[in-house]
């Protein structure tokens, strides 16, 4: 048992693989406890596929690709938070506009290689085994970056999520904050790339964050739930990649929606059990 | 009309505009320093817009807000508010000791953590309302009696001067409506200037000293007796109010906010006329 246990991680790719998941695992659920609350799911989904033409033009420049990434999110996270404050179109319309049309332009540019179908396929859906050490110092360094700035905010973050207009009459800059977290969000889906890649960064970022909603009656304890789940999930998916030679950021979503169905229905406050027995008491 | 006393909070003129068109259209009242005002009108009166551009949300056209006869926004003058019930997300993972923390917000620095002092001040004002053995509970989970009296908590929190609750008495029972009564009367010994925005035309009539009625314009402000005549009534409700003998009719249609989930319901209330 103790050697079906250890034995993946006998390879030295296998350990990065380890490092990056969970650090990707953690982040994502942390900062989707935001995602949840605030209703950001669409966005974050937008905003993953939106790096893509990032990511291609940094490929086709030979540059590094999570420097493309990066790029490509601050931009993009600066362009949504102006195009809502501009108003015009209502927020989903302009985010579906601007997230279908970056992703036509990702896979224009990427069709211009010759080893297309493979690199669009890592960059849609990760690819963890292939994490370089240079990568895990990238991915280390941006997931502190944003732990850091949550926890030193974690007050004023909480605040303008529960109710905005309470932090603006407390002079909080509720427009700041949400346009920190649009950042700080960019920031993790760049971080995730590698992992669970731009297709699924989503589920990251919104199942194990909701799982820990139906948990929990606090956010902070929503948040260290969250990171729990996420934790798990990302090694419980690595070890499924490895043993069943199936795609290990796919795995790592069906587990953790695995964990989210079981909260579901057997939440002790807000599952689906509990609430049928207290409309029954009622 | 105003009465005696200092002026706690006077509005000059206030004009502001909302999606383009006026809600509020040169008001111009005083509220003397520790009174309680009661401010009514048909819906789309301006009520709430009112409310907001006090707090700053919503900008002021032309005119201006005095509190104290200083602009307000100062930490030193603090003005609280109570939103409508539909405003807030009863489904936030947070506790009801966090909600009245949130009060004390503004007096913290953006690193700084809530001190004894704070705490303190939290301990006290969930006494005071009667939750304190509700601290520990998410506000989810709590009656909307209970609900309103955190939020209420918190506004106390933040040791405001000011304090606005809008529409307190909609979707609460009579027994909670009392409970707030109560606790507005205890507000008044310690001289915080309360405006209450409401749809309960009675309430205002026999449990506040001042009474506003709004209509975009400010029709008649001051005493229950001098606002509720019926040309006044007239000039606020139009064809929705109804005299009949010694009686005033209001046909409110929809009381309560479009789009909040409720099935619209006509709510016919009878109403003494004060003369």
């Amino acid at each position: 048992m103790i050697a079906w246990l250890t034995d993946p991680f006998a390879l030295q790719f296998m350990q990065r693989a380890l490092v990056a998941s969970l650090i990707v695992g953690v982040l994502c659920s942390v900062i989707g406890t935001f995602v949840v609350l605030r209703a950001m799911a669409f966005l974050g989904d937008a905003l993953a596929h939106a790096i893509l033409p990032g990511v291609a033009i940094a490929y086709l420049l030979g540059a590094d690709l999570l420097l493309g990434a990066l790029v490509a999110a601050v931009l993009v996270a600066v362009g949504i938070g102006v195009f809502s404050r501009r108003g015009g179109l209502k927020e989903d319309t302009a985010i579906g506009i601007l997230f279908a049309a970056a992703l036509a332009l990702g896979v224009v540019l990427m069709s211009t290689v010759r080893s297309y179908a493979t690199d669009l396929t890592h960059i849609l859906f990760g690819n963890v085994l292939g994490v370089t050490a240079g990568d895990l110092w990238i991915i280390g360094i941006l997931a502190a970056i944003v732990l850091v700035v949550l926890v030193l905010f974690f007050k004023e973050f909480q605040l303008a999520s529960f109710d905005p207009v309470l932090a603006h009459m407390l002079g909080k800059r509720p427009e700041v904050l949400r346009f920190t977290m649009l950042i700080l969000l960019a920031l993790t889906i760049v971080v995730s790339l590698q992992t669970v890649g731009v297709g699924l960064v989503a589920a990251m970022l919104v199942t194990p964050a909701a799982t820990a909603y139906l948990l929990t009656r606090r956010l902070a304890a929503m948040m260290a739930v969250s990171a729990v789940v996420g934790a798990i999930s990302s090694v419980a998916g690595l070890y499924a990649s490895y043993y069943l030679d199936v795609a290990s950021g796919a795995a790592v979503v069906l587990i953790a929606t695995a964990a989210f169905l079981l909260a579901y229905v057997f939440a002790p406050r807000r599952g689906l059990v509990a609430r049928r027995a207290a409309r029954r008491a009622a | 009309m105003t009465g005696g006393g200092t002026t706690s909070l006077a509005l000059e003129g206030v004009t502001v505009t909302y999606g383009g068109r006026p809600a509020l259209d040169d008001v111009t009242m005083s509220i003397p320093h520790g009174s309680q005002v009661a401010i009514v009108g048909p819906n789309g009166a301006g009520k709430s817009t009112l409310f907001k551009a006090l707090v700053g949300l919503l900008p002021v056209r032309s005119g201006r807000v005095r509190m104290h006869g200083r602009e307000p926004g100062g930490q030193t003058d603090p003005i609280a508010y109570v939103p409508q019930r539909e405003e807030i997300d009863w489904g936030f993972p947070v506790t009801v000791h966090d909600v009245v923390m949130m009060g004390r917000y503004g007096r913290l620095g953006w690193f700084r953590r809530p001190a004894a002092a704070d705490r303190q001040v939290v301990a006290r004002c969930l006494d005071e309302l009667g939750i304190a053995e509700l601290e520990k509970r998410a506000i989810g989970e709590l009656s909307g009696g209970q609900q309103q009296r955190v939020f209420l908590a918190r506004a106390l929190a933040q040791e405001p001067h000011v304090l606005l609750l809008d529409e307190p008495f909609t979707g609460v029972d009579a027994s909670a409506r009392e409970a707030l009564l109560r606790i507005l009367a205890r507000l008044r010994e310690r001289d915080i200037t309360v405006l209450v925005s409401t749809h309960d035309m009675e309430t205002a009539a026999q449990r506040f000293e001042l009474v506003a009625l709004l209509n975009r314009r400010l029709v008649a402000y001051g005493s229950p007796a001098s606002v509720f005549t019926p040309e006044h009534l007239t000039a606020a409700f139009g064809g929705q109010a109804l005299f009949l003998d010694g009686m005033v009719v209001i046909d409110q249609c929809c009381p309560g906010h479009v789009g909040d989930g409720e099935e619209h319901r006509h709510s016919h209330e009878p109403h003494a006329d004060p003369r």
